[in-house]
């Protein structure tokens, strides 16, 4: 089975830890765009991009209507369409959400994001084997979709969990509505820190209840803490991302509180240059692996090309030259959690072939201790 | 592949405690598909990295069996395998540890059972001689959690169907009412309650079983209520060490069984862990015995009282009756006779498992003399001293 088998190849990657976290990190992986796709045909950006502000700021029956307005115009606009998906799910109506993404993935079975949304909206109304088979459809479309593989972790996570509640026999189904209540209130615009606190005290609960097992999850669990607040951060378009406190105290206090300490900013921002130059020298050395390392497993690649056909890309232009210069100069550093951060600088690269200088902007993503790049900008 | 090479390895090597790979698994001989036969192939399918199918059967077993909390875990291993390498068997963070090691419990002995089927060329040592409308007999093994049906094919035992059982929460031979220990003996049905009149405890129905029996009261050993029994209705099954002393079994077992059963005839041996012997040895044993069973008929029709007597142990009683008010009491009759005739016919034969060498043996008596003639059922324990079977009780059955 391909998906299996990405996984598989996923877990000799230590960045692929990530993928366990616990479920309530869902809602924060809803896809927010479709720019793995359709960044390069977008048309009409500018009013989708005014209605995705709207959105942002809470402005949410407004947004929906000039979204409606807009499809009234375009009616198979995909784009368009899944903001009116984000909007409802926004607005709480997930039902009416659902309509709108399944639709979606119909008409564009080749988009993995109307399908992971599908199956996040499916997961918090607790119908998780429906969330599976639409993750796996994500996947099946796009094999190194991150996010739905992260979701899809997820979701087997969850239906073990109900299969050992069935096997010990505890009582699943208030669980499961604890669980399904918790999540409708992330979905709701970013959400309050009231409405999330009792879907962060679960999982830690669980935890406690088998001291026995507890030396194995500690182990996991840091990492997924670290992940989440990574994937929040950079799902950045959006309203959901969580406040790190929270989000680090979901998973394993001491953990996080140990992070914190190290990762004081001045560190961090040292840390990050130090990356980035290794980044540029990789680069420079023509070392097409410890260059392709510092990319993490879910880097947005410029074109939203598959990650294979992006490396394959990188690798022929990083061996055509006989000889590579990258200079990176004034980086500046901003850190906006603990596990993310962006380096902008200016980038003087000059080869045997061509000779180029901008400015660059590495979005950066901390996995497992290690700063990787997530999204390359060139301004 | 590290993950699936985890997961086997949990499963199999570390949680099952067993250390080589499994060669050859024997094809089960029943074409219906027993639940172990299932659960063996989700086990055989994990022992070969193929997740995927292991995952079906376990689905297919539920499907089947949607009460069974042991496929439940499996399932749940199953799928937490997708996610990461796990590195037991049930790896529920929900579960109290004890609940989990009844379930890693039940698969082992689940697993045991597939693997170790009954072989036909061997028989539990027990079955020496089943009477004629015996039709079925049933012999327990406590500590492999199974029992065994075995049908009465002239006598000799013939293998039908074997199930998992739960028995007594704590291990060894029942003594003391209250000791939750299932007993260990010669045992046969008494009853059957039917389903109307349990609780949904006792699940599909009941069949209390004769303990204690006239060995268990000459050693003092007390107690009753002792049952073959079914499975309440929110579980498929129990762990192995879960009842007060009762044999339970899954509620479409003890169906398939209460079929079979004869109420005041289907024997039931319960053993700590039965003995197997080869059909040679088997015809070996009851041979010898039956020829002891012979000699003192023959003794006690020679009116020769002596050498009749030579065939108790001096252990010997019943009742209030010792070996010496047994000799008075025989040599005062014998005395009066001129002949006896003695027909002996309807043989049950069925050792006591355990280490003592210890015979039940059930006939129906024909007793002709000169000057009374009477028949009756009669129950002897026969004992080997130094090399002999010898009588060690003997009364009305």
């Amino acid at each position: 089975m391909k998906v299996r088998a990405f996984l598989l190849e996923c877990k000799v990657d230590p960045t692929c830890a990530r993928k366990y976290n616990t479920m309530h990190s869902f809602i924060r992986r809803t896809a927010l765009g479709l720019s793995l796709i359709l960044a390069a045909a977008v048309v009409h950006a500018d009013e989708l991009q005014d209605i995705t502000r709207m959105m942002r700021q809470g402005q949410l029956p407004q947004s929906l209507e000039r979204v409606e307005k807009y499809l009234a115009g375009k009616p198979r606009d995909a784009q368009g369409r899944f903001l009116k998906g984000l909007i409802l799910t926004e607005m709480n109506r997930a039902s009416e959400a659902i309509q709108v993404f399944s639709k979606l993935s119909e008409d564009y079975p080749e988009l993995p994001e109307p399908y992971n949304n599908l199956a996040v909206l499916y997961a918090s109304q607790g119908q998780y084997e429906k969330a599976r088979v639409a993750l796996e459809s994500s996947i099946r479309t796009h094999p190194s979709y991150a996010t739905a593989h992260e979701n899809l972790g997820d979701i087997y996570a969850k239906l073990a969990s109900q299969a050992y509640d069935k096997a010990l026999q505890l009582d699943s189904s208030n669980t499961g509505a604890k669980t399904k209540l918790a999540m409708i209130g992330e979905l709701i615009g970013g959400g309050t820190r009231a409405a999330r606190a009792p879907a962060r005290a679960e999982p830690v609960k669980t935890g406690e209840a088998a001291p026995a097992k507890a030396a194995q999850s500690k182990v996991a669990e840091p990492a997924a803490a670290e992940s989440k607040a990574g994937q929040a951060q950079a799902a950045q378009p959006m309203a959901l991302v969580e406040p790190k406190a929270v989000e680090s105290k979901a998973a394993e206090p001491k953990a996080a509180e140990a992070a914190n300490k190290a990762g004081g900013s001045g560190a961090e921002t040292d840390e990050l240059v130090k990356t980035v130059r290794a980044w540029a020298s990789a680069w420079a050395g023509k070392d097409v692996a410890g260059y392709l390392a510092h990319y993490a497993k879910d880097f947005k690649t410029p074109k939203g090309e598959s990650r294979s056909d992006w490396e394959k890309l990188r690798t022929q232009r990083i061996s055509a030259p006989k000889k590579i210069e990258v200079g990176v100069e004034s980086p500046k550093v901003s850190i906006s959690g603990d596990n993310t951060a962006s380096v902008t600088f200016r980038q003087i690269y000059s080869s045997d072939i061509v000779k180029a200088t901008g400015t660059k902007t590495l979005v950066m993503v901390k996995s497992n201790g290690k700063w990787l790049i997530r999204e390359e900008r060139v301004n | 592949m590290r993950l699936r090479r985890g997961l086997s390895r949990a499963l199999l090597a570390g949680a099952l405690g067993l250390t080589s790979v499994f060669l050859l698994l024997p094809e089960p001989a029943q074409a219906e598909q027993s639940t172990d036969d299932l659960l063996g192939k989700v086990f055989e399918a994990i022992e070969g990295n193929h997740l995927d199918q292991a995952f079906s059967h376990v689905e297919a077993l539920l499907r089947a069996k949607p009460n069974f909390r042991l496929a439940y875990l499996i399932k749940g291993d199953l799928l937490l395998a997708r996610g990461r390498a796990i590195k037991t068997f049930g790896n529920a963070p929900q579960g109290s540890s004890r609940q989990l090691d009844d379930l890693r419990a039940e698969a082992l002995v689940r697993l045991h059972a597939y693997r170790d089927r009954p072989s036909q060329d061997r028989v539990p040592r027990y079955l020496m001689q089943l009477r004629e409308d015996q039709r079925y007999a049933i012999v327990v093994d406590n500590k492999r959690s199974r029992l065994y049906l075995y049908q009465n094919e002239n006598g000799r035992p013939r293998f039908v169907a074997d199930y998992y059982i739960s028995t007594g929460k704590r291990s060894g031979e029942k003594t003391r009412e209250g000791d939750e220990k299932t007993p260990v003996g010669v045992y046969h049905v008494t009853a059957s309650l039917p389903r109307s009149k349990l609780s949904d405890f006792y699940g599909s129905g009941a069949y209390p079983i004769s303990y204690p029996n006239e060995w268990d009261k000459r050693h003092g050993r007390n107690g009753h209520g002792i049952w073959l029994h079914g499975t309440p209705s929110d579980t498929y099954s129990r762990a192995p060490r879960a009842s007060n002393g009762c044999v339970v079994l899954a509620n479409a077992d003890l169906d398939a069984l209460s079929k079979k059963l004869q109420v005041g005839l289907t024997p039931v041996i319960i053993s700590e862990q039965v003995e197997w012997l080869s059909l040679d040895d088997w015809n070996a044993e009851r041979n010898a015995l039956n020829a002891e069973i012979e000699r003192w008929r023959s003794d006690w029709e020679s009116l020769d009282t002596e050498r009749y007597l030579t065939h108790y142990s001096k252990k010997f009683s019943a009742g209030r009756e010792t070996y010496s008010d047994w000799g008075r009491h025989k040599r005062q009759v014998n005395g009066g006779k001129r002949w006896i005739k003695l027909g002996l016919s309807n043989f049950s034969v069925f050792r006591n498992p355990g280490k003592d060498e210890l015979v039940v043996v059930t006939f129906d008596q024909d007793y002709r003399s000169n000057n009374l003639s009477n028949t009756m059922k009669k129950r002897q324990y026969w004992t080997k001293e130094g090399g002999k079977w010898r009588i060690i009780y003997e009364g009305a059955a």
